[in-house]
């Protein structure tokens, strides 16, 4: 009886007790799950046109951000720093597709998965070579992105909001509703998700799959530069970022590998749960629950709906 | 139905192709030509390399030697892009669909080399490219209609039975509204009835369209119903190339088919 009175009514006294204090917590899982949304974002954009998993997705946010940085110190201006970081993303994604991808044309997709496993040991390594493996930190007020905050008295009580979150919150908005409709309803959406059907039918309708896929590492890149910024900005910039990149993956359990606005709510899903449970159910089992939550969430739906929320209903013939 | 000096000049013709994969050899030697106008069939035991013959025309293989004539144009270095692009269509012989995209969307897909409009009004949806959506929906539409797929226009391509991707995998070509349009066994899994209808839309295409068609088939009734000419392929090698009635009656081909005794 006490272990029910502990589990499923005292957090919710707290939350009606302090409404301003979930208010703040909400906010908070809402922009980390923002974030988490950019980059499983990259990870759906990839495996939408090639069918795979890349592994090296959080590797290409580092070493985007690091890139930035690393130029910027070297004495570039903040725009051109930007340009030329979108620019190396651009060669990054043309050095994928010809080195990587086309001799591994037609192979099975566990081989195409073992690559971006090379693919991201080489961005690490190329990464600490020419920017060195230290932390560093994000040209924020370079870049003209806002500081400070917004205090706002709701709710008896005062809610915090950061100005640089809340321009990361809109950022992320246009870019995933521009990503969405593109791939929803134009010629190179639909091409790009012949691609990722089958490779030969793609080819014989005429559709080109090396344009294709340097495109999408392309986006992916620029997808990557947006969220190092934001996740820099946040933190700082370091290969230890890579770590939280793995969130992805209960992120795209949840929202589904195929689904451009399953990543969004997924994202937002696992950012906000693990940000309430921590805080109200985390003291019963001793805190640190926001390292396996999300987990333990995307075991749910695996059980129940292993194609996830949104994702396209995997068909297979037997 | 067939005549045995068809008219029309040759559409395309390969020349001497030869194909190994390492020490197998799939090709040895192969030229006949596909005139303008005629269905054509390659028949074959199986390891014949016929289907080593379709992916040579549409640029999936390159032959070690040998070229295509495609239109009277040299190309000895044939690629998928280009063969569609000069408007070669093909099916597979286990059907290649984009299985989570509607029947509708893989026929939009087949007319990707159509559309030309830029990035920047795509991304808008809006104008020209609007306008370009709605023309080529209505070409697609055309196809849905001549093979009597309008009930299934919205269905995910990978839930249809085997027999219908079939005719879905027919439609993708034909959106593409090719000169010449390659078929592997477009009948193989078939039951009878199914496969009167994909000869009758074979037929169709055929007289209604004026399209080419190669095809690879296994059923020697169908092959003498529908083709004009037929090539006979046994060990990579050319063993016959006339018309049904006199490919039928060869030695070699009985041989080839039925084996010779020692």
């Amino acid at each position: 009886m006490h272990v029910f009175q502990q589990v499923l009514i005292d957090p919710f006294l707290q939350m009606a007790g302090a409404p301003d204090l979930l208010a703040q917590t909400l906010w908070e899982g809402f922009v980390s799950g923002m974030l988490y949304a950019l980059i499983a974002l990259g990870f759906v954009l990839i495996y939408k046109a090639s069918g795979v998993l890349n592994f090296a997705q959080g590797i290409m946010v580092v070493f985007a951000a690091s890139t930035l940085v690393g130029l910027h110190t070297a004495g570039v201006p903040a725009l051109w720093a930007v340009i030329l970081a979108v620019a190396v993303m651009l060669v990054l994604a043309i050095g994928i597709e010809r080195l990587v991808l086309r001799p591994l044309v037609n192979r099975p997709d566990a081989v195409l998965f073992m690559a971006t496993f090379g693919l991201s040991y080489f961005l690490v390594g190329l990464g600490e070579l020419v920017f060195g493996g230290g932390s560093k930190q994000m040209i924020t007020e370079q870049l003209g992105l806002p500081s400070g905050s917004i205090a706002l008295h709701i709710l008896r009580g005062t809610v915090l909001l950061q100005r640089l979150d809340i321009a990361a919150a809109i950022i992320c908005a246009v870019l995933v509703v521009a990503l969405a409709l593109i791939f929803q309803y134009t010629r190179i959406g639909r091409a790009l998700r012949a691609v990722a059907d089958s490779h030969r039918a793609a080819l014989s309708v005429g559709i080109s799959l090396n344009q294709i896929w340097v495109l999408v590492w392309f986006t992916a890149g620029i997808v990557a530069l947006v969220t190092g910024i934001i996740w820099g900005a946040r933190s700082d910039v370091s290969f230890a970022l890579q770590i939280v990149a793995l969130k992805a993956l209960p992120v795209l359990i949840l929202g589904g590998f195929t689904s451009i606005p399953g990543a969004i709510v997924g994202g937002l899903i696992v950012g906000v749960s693990e940000k309430i449970f921590e805080l109200y159910w985390g003291p019963l089992l001793g805190g640190g629950t926001e390292s396996w939550f999300a987990y333990v969430i995307a075991l749910i739906v695996l059980l129940f709906r292993p194609q996830g929320l949104f994702g396209e209903v995997i068909i297979e013939r037997v | 139905m067939s005549g045995s000096d068809h008219p029309g000049e040759a559409l395309l013709a390969v020349e001497g192709i030869s194909l190994n994969f390492g020490g197998v050899q799939a090709l040895t030697d192969v030229s006949f030509d596909i005139k303008r106008g005629e269905i054509r069939a390659i028949i074959g035991p199986n390891g014949a390399g016929k289907t080593s013959m379709l992916n040579v025309i549409n640029g999936f293989y390159r032959p070690q030697a040998g070229h295509i004539l495609f239109r009277g144009e040299r190309l000895t270095r044939m690629r998928p892009g280009l063969a569609a692009r000069r408007g070669i269509a093909r099916t597979f012989q286990n059907v290649a669909l984009f299985h989570g995209m509607t029947v509708l969307d893989n026929l939009m897909a087949g007319r990707a080399l159509k559309m030309h409009c830029g990035f920047f009004w795509q991304m808008l949806r809006h104008g020209p490219a609007l306008t370009e959506e709605i023309k080529h929906r209505h070409a697609v539409e055309l196809v849905i209609d001549f093979l009597e797929i309008e009930a299934i226009r919205k269905v995910p391509a990978g839930r249809l039975p085997y027999g219908l991707q079939k005719r879905v995998e027919l439609g993708r070509a034909l959106a593409m509204e090719p000169e010449l349009l390659l078929l592997d066994e477009p009948m193989s899994g078939m039951n009878l009835e199914e496969k009167e209808d994909m000869c009758r839309f074979i037929l169709d295409v055929n007289s209604q369209f004026g399209t080419t068609i190669a095809l690879i088939e296994h059923d020697m009734g169908v092959v003498m119903d529908l083709s004009n000419r037929v090539v006979v392929l046994n060990y990579g090698q050319k063993i016959g190339d006339d018309t049904p009635e006199v490919v039928k009656q060869s030695q070699d081909v009985i041989d080839a088919y039925l084996g010779v005794g020692h």
